[in-house]
């Protein structure tokens, strides 16, 4: 199945999008995604302190991704 | 909500603005916190700052941010303003402003909301300098 994933700040550099429609299993976790993720782009691989959100609200590691979910890699933010 | 004001914009904020919506009869005193953006870090010259944001998210976790800091100090109104795009030196990214009867609670909701703004708010900013760039935070 497919989930959108956006991507931000540093990461985006890294990859050189802002967009990704990835590919995943079903019942894949928020842990699978990132472990895909770094095979898939090896320029993350020293790179893994980022949260993740899923659907707008950050997600621990073990929450099971659906069809069509909105997933966001979150680098460590600096707003303010 | 109506004693909340959210606001994430590439227009100039305004503090006035910020004030005219939590200012309240009720309230004994009000506390604003106005980030601004710095000339150096450590010890490099900032030319400007590019602010970035997950919009829908960030306005989101600013309003959840500002419901804990309501009801954690019993404070009465609170407005937290975040702007986007590029800002110069001595420009405004964030006011946050707060309300509240007694002057205790409203500077506490004000730290608390600034803390945790800069923790878990969506919104991240790249520093320019005279030979470079970088993401701020991006290597903890």
């Amino acid at each position: 199945m497919k989930v959108q994933v956006l991507l931000f700040g540093i990461v985006a550099d890294l990859i050189g999008k802002e967009t990704l429609n990835f590919a995943i299993e079903n019942n894949d976790t928020v842990k699978n995604l990132k472990t895909a993720l770094r095979t898939k782009y090896p320029q993350l691989k020293n790179y893994s302190t980022y949260a993740v959100a899923v659907n707008e609200h950050y997600a621990q590691e073990d929450i099971v991704l659906k069809e069509n979910d909105i997933i966001a890699i979150i680098p460590p933010v600096s707003g303010g | 909500m109506k004693n909340i004001s959210i606001k994430l914009t590439s227009d100039t904020l305004s503090l006035q603005e910020c004030y005219a919506f939590v200012e309240d009869p009720s309230c004994g005193g009000i506390d604003v916190f106005i980030g601004t953006v710095r000339n150096h870090t450590a010890k490099k010259t900032v030319n400007q700052l590019d602010f970035s944001a997950y919009g829908p998210m960030a306005l989101k976790e600013m309003e959840k941010i500002a419901r804990h800091a309501l009801a954690k100090f019993e404070a009465h109104k609170i407005a937290i303003h975040h702007a986007e795009g590029i800002l110069k030196i001595g420009d405004i990214p964030v006011i946050i402003a707060v309300s509240a009867a007694h002057r205790t609670a409203a500077f506490e909701a004000c730290k608390f909301a600034i803390d945790r703004l800069k923790e878990t708010v969506p919104i991240w900013k790249k520093e320019h300098f005279e030979d470079g760039e970088i993401w701020v935070n991006a290597h903890p």
